[in-house]
């Protein structure tokens, strides 16, 4: 079947298969490798994107379902060469450790952020509980998180 | 892990929904949020040959004060139903269970309407929709019916749906007494419940302690007759029919069970 959807600000259009996950289709079809397949079981959250905005997994989304909508991977984060504050919040505190979780925990906490400007520590520790970092590098990715909300409190609205 | 081969049809209304189901019976199965069928699918446990997407149908995405009770579209997320001010007001226990769903990825795609329809006893709403005495609307070709809930839930993932109606609305009375509680025991966060519990109005409703939500009504009873919360939290695992698997044993939920109904009923009347 056809799909037409936004990646990242940019249009495609493709066919693929009924059954395609997202996932595979922002990995294999769009070439977007930074999103990652962990458990592959809606558990681990390696695999999140923002679609309209908000955090999914998107291994557990057809990439039917997704057609007509806006997805953002890690990849569009950034722009004009300027790392998006969370980006630059992960670098500053040491947020991550093999990395392998990093984008789908850098698009979870896009999405709390985006819900909730100011959270505490404990509102950060439950917005990330369907993410899961098997280095368990936890302390410095809830900094990175804080750090992220504070810097975007600094920027004039 | 990708599910068996499918072909993907998506409702353009209500309207459609109920054309294309008629038209592929058994072989469709309706896809709302997706975070119920398309695990099952992926682990090959299910198998549609038909999936009838509903996630355009945004008339059913709906919360709305109707004096007595509150209506919700099948399709309202649980992330919706979570951060709705008007529940958050009226009827505390939804809201607030809605946001023990899952994680919020998965809350975000979610919907009411599915984790009903799905009927997994271990499930969050099901028991709280149960202990809030709701009842379910269903649409086929021939029209709409109102189904109590007490009626809804038949089996273990089976509903008194008929093959052929859509879920299409959860209507909620707003509770006479304003205690309430949600409980709800996990290895990890975003587990489903091992045991859980939801009380309202005197209502005690029991997660994954038989094939079905359960209301515990032998507790019920021992409230009414003026018992202390520990006194009736004594009677919870009778009448259940707790499985055992990989995380507990019958005699561990029962007693979970137990537990898990006294902190409930005191915190309830706590909030009283």
């Amino acid at each position: 079947m056809k799909v037409d959807l936004t990646v990242n600000g940019k249009d495609i259009s493709v066919d693929v298969e009924d059954r395609m996950l997202l996932v595979h289709l922002l990995r294999d079809v769009a070439g977007l490798t930074a999103t990652n397949v962990g458990c592959d079981t809606t558990s681990c959250g390696a695999c999140t994107v923002l679609l309209d905005g908000e955090s999914v997994k998107s291994c557990t989304v057809l990439a039917a379902q997704a057609s007509g909508h806006e997805v953002t991977t890690v990849e569009g984060l950034a722009a004009g060469g300027q790392m998006h504050p969370v980006q630059q919040a992960f670098h500053t505190q040491h947020g991550l450790q093999c990395g392998f979780c990093t984008p789908g925990m850098v698009m979870a906490i896009v999405s709390l952020l985006k819900e909730n400007p100011h959270p505490t520590e404990e509102q950060v520790r439950n917005g990330l509980e369907g993410n899961l970092c098997r280095c368990t590098g936890y302390h410095n990715i809830v900094r990175a998180a804080l750090t992220a909300a504070e810097a975007s409190s600094e920027v004039p609205a | 892990m990708i599910p068996s081969s499918f072909t993907y049809q998506r409702a353009g209304s209500i309207e459609e929904a109920l054309a294309l189901v008629a038209e592929h019976g058994d072989d469709a199965k309706f896809l709302a949020g997706g975070h119920s069928l398309l695990p099952l699918m992926k682990l090959r446990l299910a198998a549609p040959e038909v999936i009838i997407d509903l996630g355009g149908l945004r008339e059913l995405s709906y919360i709305t004060d109707q004096g007595s009770y509150v209506a919700i579209g099948a399709l309202t997320r649980h992330h919706d139903v979570h951060s709705s001010g008007l529940l958050t007001r009226d009827i505390p226990l939804l809201a607030h269970a809605a946001g023990q769903v899952g994680d919020p990825q998965i809350r975000h795609r979610g919907t009411i309407g599915g984790s009903i329809a799905h009927a997994d006893p271990a499930s969050d709403l099901p028991a709280t929709l149960l202990a809030l005495d709701a009842s379910i609307v269903a649409r086929g070709v021939e029209g709409e019916r109102e189904i109590p809930i007490t009626e809804f839930f038949q089996g273990l993932f089976e509903t008194s749906l008929e093959p052929e109606e859509l879920l299409t609305e959860i209507r909620v009375p707003k509770p006479a007494s304003p205690g309430w509680s949600f409980q709800k025991f996990t290895q990890r966060a975003i587990d489903w419940a091992i045991v859980g519990c939801a009380v309202s109005s005197g209502r005690v409703a029991l997660v994954n302690m038989g094939g079905t939500p359960l209301r515990a009504t032998t507790v019920e009873q021992a409230l009414a007759g003026g018992a202390s919360p520990a006194e009736a939290a004594a009677h919870a695992a009778e009448g259940t029919s707790a499985a055992e698997d990989i995380r507990a044993t019958r005699a561990y939920r029962e007693h979970l069970a137990r537990v898990l109904v006294s902190r409930a009923l005191t915190e309830s009347a706590a909030r009283s």
